[in-house]
């Protein structure tokens, strides 16, 4: 067990609590760095598709985890990124321009989705993003003359400063370059007075505008950045495909979305990039395990039912989701011999209504 | 014109019976069941074994497949839902979310079900008789018959059976409902039975429209919008709500260009909503500090 | 010109007419106590001059500038703080972190500054600290700092709830019924710390309170209400003795 003496309050403003964390920070940062040399093409890109939903986990999280709004649209922005990026390419502006402007379209769009989030709460909220969701797909899918309908855009790999990102290093070093940056402006947010109102709106509204926060502006706000980060994944999710089409984008994409936040752990930064893993490795492992089940089973619905278990399993069993999970473990071994059976236990109880919050 | 009303009134019947699948359950538990769309389809399949595999008549068939479902939503209840009772509620709507994936991934995996597509045999096949200047699909007509007759049915239940009297005592409060001795866990269970049967319902009507198939539960998604609109948590909402949503597809089909009937559902959710923040019958409150 | 006015306030909820015509006047500096019978309008009365509820008549100033139309936030910028009767704190929040929600009116920086945490960020959030460690201080809450809401008695989170509207730095403080579920050691140190408030901070409190010791000892003035309108202002011991107060509370003597 470690125990921190605080010497002043500069301490409590630190990324890095103590030595130990910045010794596993580092060595996985070291790790993550020599990946593409140490393992192979196939992991390589599987590892880019972690830090591309890394980035909207983070955005979700910031939206669902610390504001406690709800969306059920954000493929729609992973949408809006990633047509942006196709279009801005296609038409010869540079990549490091069409990111900003795919983020940007993204956080307006949000922003405008933010508004009728003033209003609604909760399942209302919920539907209001929903019916977002499919509005956008449908006019992908329809305004042919931008976005080539159903038929899709076709992408070219990004050209950085004359550089072109065609191998998988590149490429990778640039997802994880910008998933690494999304997490530190996230954890800055948290850590200044914009997160702790996002915090405050979480657990009250009524309280938090007694307090002073403008609850209009920081719900749209966090709308924004939210569907800000979801572009910036689009984007880069657009390149990764090189192929986009409506169909990548409906509202089942952004149900698994969420997942990745309630996988994760709702609440911990750790839980967006944990829930992205989860949400990548899974069909791996699946697709691995096909080869020893019998043809029946192992058909289509297969990985429908392993996630659904998934799903429900670490719901019931560990609501903190897959870090809360490594939170125990941490503290099993920091108390050895002395951990207690119940420690974490929730307490049995009855509904409280929501309806009035 | 009437003829396209009475079409968006068949759909809008169907709608309305997911629909209040949704609002049953949140009514009760406050928990939104995203798995209502699937708990239809594996109705719908249910219906197909007993009257295609089995043989048996149309009536049977819908006794079966609403029992079975029934006893399926039970089980639901009692292993997924009980668990988590008390948790936040987008927790437990997460929860339903896992429970329509294993759904549709376990229709595939039974022999006979599969992922094909079957059509759904009913007694009213395709005949049609005329009134006046309308010609009436007897299809549609017997859809809203049927719906009006669950619903009368449910209003009786509700009004004055002692389970629908204790059902509605639980859905106010379900701590004080456990004090006056409400057995609060049976009853949801017995809700979340009742939902599912109401499903298995809907899931008949529709049959033969959309046949039967794995993803047929998609149009649940184009109930939830149906339950918002009438104002979640309320009954005659989802009624209502339901038949607004059938007949605005019914005349955006007929009147806009392509593609917007899709849509149609969910434009009228946001405009619903921009002016009642929720729905038509819902109640607003606010907290008490 | 006066501190703080209420002219004429009053709100229906339907046909319930809950707060009828109140007007009364609070001076910088004094403590002044509205009491009155369970459903008398006392905590209505906070939520309209919070602007928790649109009033249906009537007025509220603060410094001579009117309150209504302005949004509940900007009316916590303008310096007034309150306190909940049933305790609205950010449950899933460590205490520390609530107190600091507390000093929100008073941050300066822009979200890029904050997404960036620059040099000016950091100065800021020391500073922030600072001032909520004087109020930690103040109400002796250092053992509490890091522990969540959540998990926290009663009494403790009473006190951190008084903590964070004291980190506002208000110049009014609101406090609804700061003694109800307390014992009466918790009583006896929030009187003290009501007192201290007046006279060491010299934040002017207005407040809602049903227990008249803590009423006597801490306030200068009183007001009376009964079925939302006024019926005695006074001194305490004035207000206890007036006839029809006492009706209000014991009914008419047969």
């Amino acid at each position: 067990m470690r125990f921190l003496f605080k010497t002043g309050y500069a301490q409590d403003l630190r990324l890095f609590k103590h030595g130990g964390q910045v010794f596993w920070y580092g060595l996985l940062m070291v790790l993550l760095l020599a990946a593409p040399y140490a393992i192979g093409e196939y992991l390589t890109s599987q590892l880019q598709f972690i830090c591309i939903y890394s980035i909207v986990g983070l955005g979700l999280m910031l939206l669902v985890g610390f504001t406690g709004q709800i969306s059920l649209g954000h493929a729609a922005f992973l949408a809006i990124g990633a047509y942006t990026e196709a279009l801005m390419q296609a038409r010869g502006v540079p990549f490091f321009v069409s990111l900003p402007c795919a983020a940007l379209l993204s956080a307006a769009m949000g922003w405008v989705l933010g508004l009728p989030a003033l209003r609604l709460k909760g399942i209302y909220l919920a539907i209001a993003t929903l019916a977002f969701n499919v509005i956008v797909e449908e006019i992908l899918a329809r305004w042919e003359s931008l976005t080539n309908g159903n038929s899709g855009l076709n992408l070219k790999p990004i050209e950085l400063f004359g550089m072109k990102l065609d191998g998988d290093a590149g490429f990778y070093y640039l997802c994880l370059g910008l998933a690494m940056l999304s997490i530190l402006a996230v954890l800055n947010l948290l850590r200044s007075p914009t997160g702790r109102a996002f915090v405050a709106i979480r657990d009250s509204e009524i309280s938090a505008s007694c307090m002073g926060v403008n609850l209009a502006n920081y719900k749209t706000m966090s709308f924004a950045l939210s569907a800000a980060l979801a572009g910036i994944a689009g984007a880069l999710y657009a390149h990764k495909v090189t192929f986009i089409s409506p169909e990548q984008f409906t509202l089942l994409q952004s149900i698994e979305l969420v997942t990745i936040v309630i996988l994760g752990g709702v609440g911990f930064v750790h839980g967006a990039v944990l829930g992205a893993a989860f949400l990548i490795v899974l069909p791996q492992l699946i697709s691995l395990a096909k080869d020893y089940l019998p043809a029946d089973v192992a058909g289509t619905g297969l990985q429908s039912v392993v996630f659904g278990l998934v799903l429900i399993v670490i719901i019931i069993f560990e609501p903190l989701g897959l870090y809360g999970r490594w939170l125990k473990l941490r503290t099993w071994f920091e108390l050895f011999p002395f951990y207690r059976r119940g420690m974490f236990r929730r307490q049995k109880s009855y509904m409280k209504s929501e309806r009035l919050r | 014109m009437l003829q396209l009303l009475l079409a968006g009134v068949a759909q809008g019947c169907v709608y309305a019976l997911v629909a209040l699948g949704f609002v049953l359950i949140y009514k009760a538990t406050e928990t939104v069941n995203f798995a209502q769309g699937d708990l239809m389809m594996l109705g719908g399949f249910f219906a197909l074994t007993a009257s295609v595999m089995l043989g048996w008549p149309y009536w049977a068939t819908i006794l079966f497949a609403v029992a079975a479902m029934a006893a399926v939503g039970m089980l639901i209840e009692r292993v997924v839902l009980r668990p988590v009772l008390g948790q936040p509620a987008f927790t437990v709507v997460m929860i339903t979310i896992g429970v329509g994936y294993v759904l549709r991934g376990v229709v595939t995996m039974i022999p006979g079900w599969g992922t094909d597509t079957y059509t759904f045999p009913t007694p009213f096949a395709d005949g049609t008789f005329k009134f006046g200047e309308v010609i009436f699909a007897e299809q549609q007509v017997a859809v809203i018959v049927m719906t009006a007759a669950l619903v009368a049915v449910l209003y009786v239940f509700f009004r004055y059976s002692k389970l629908g009297v204790a059902m509605q005592a639980t859905s106010q409060n379900q701590l004080a409902a456990a004090y006056m001795g409400i057995p609060v866990r049976r009853v949801n269970m017995m809700i979340w039975g009742l939902s599912a049967g109401v499903a298995a319902f809907a899931g008949i009507l529709l049959a033969p429209a959309t046949f039967v198939h794995s993803n047929m539960g998609f149009i649940g998604l184009k109930a939830f919008p149906a339950a918002v609109v009438g104002g979640f948590g309320s009954v005659p909402g989802a009624i209502v709500g339901g038949l607004i949503i059938g007949l605005v597809e019914a005349f955006a089909g007929r009147y806009m260009p392509e593609g917007f009937k899709d849509i149609a559902a969910y434009v009228v959710v946001l405009a619903v909503l921009m002016i009642k923040p929720s729905g038509i019958f819902g109640e607003t409150a606010r907290k008490k500090v | 010109m006066s501190f703080f006015q209420v002219k004429d306030l009053g709100i229906r909820f339907g046909g319930v007419v809950a707060v009828d015509r109140v007007s009364f006047e609070v001076k910088r500096g004094e403590c002044y106590t509205i009491i009155g019978p369970n459903g008398a309008g006392k905590t209505t009365i906070f939520n309209l001059i919070g602007l928790l509820y649109p009033a249906t008549s009537g007025k509220i100033f603060f410094q001579d500038k009117e309150l209504t139309g302005l949004s509940p936030h900007q009316v916590a910028d303008l310096g007034i703080a309150r306190t909940f009767q049933n305790i609205e704190l950010f449950e899933h929040a460590t205490v520390l972190q609530n107190l600091l929600i507390g000093r929100h009116r008073h941050r300066r920086t822009a979200l890029w500054q904050e997404l960036l945490f620059t040099p000016a960020v950091r100065r800021a959030e020391l500073a922030q600290r600072e001032a909520v460690e004087k109020v930690i201080d103040f109400l002796d809450l250092a053992k509490y700092r890091d522990s969540l809401v959540a998990g926290l008695p009663y009494g403790v989170r009473k006190v951190v709830e008084l903590g964070r509207a004291l980190a506002t730095e208000p110049r009014l403080l609101l406090l609804d019924e700061p003694s109800s579920g307390l014992n009466p050691e918790e009583t006896d140190d929030m009187a003290f710390w009501i007192e201290d408030i007046k006279r060491q901070l010299g934040v002017t409190v207005l407040m809602v309170e049903h227990d008249m010791n803590l009423v006597s000892r801490v306030s200068d003035r009183v007001l009376a209400l009964n079925m939302g309108t006024v019926i005695a202002e006074g001194t305490p011991a004035e207000v206890q003795a007036n006839p029809a107060v006492i009706e209000a509370y014991l009914g008419k003597a047969a």
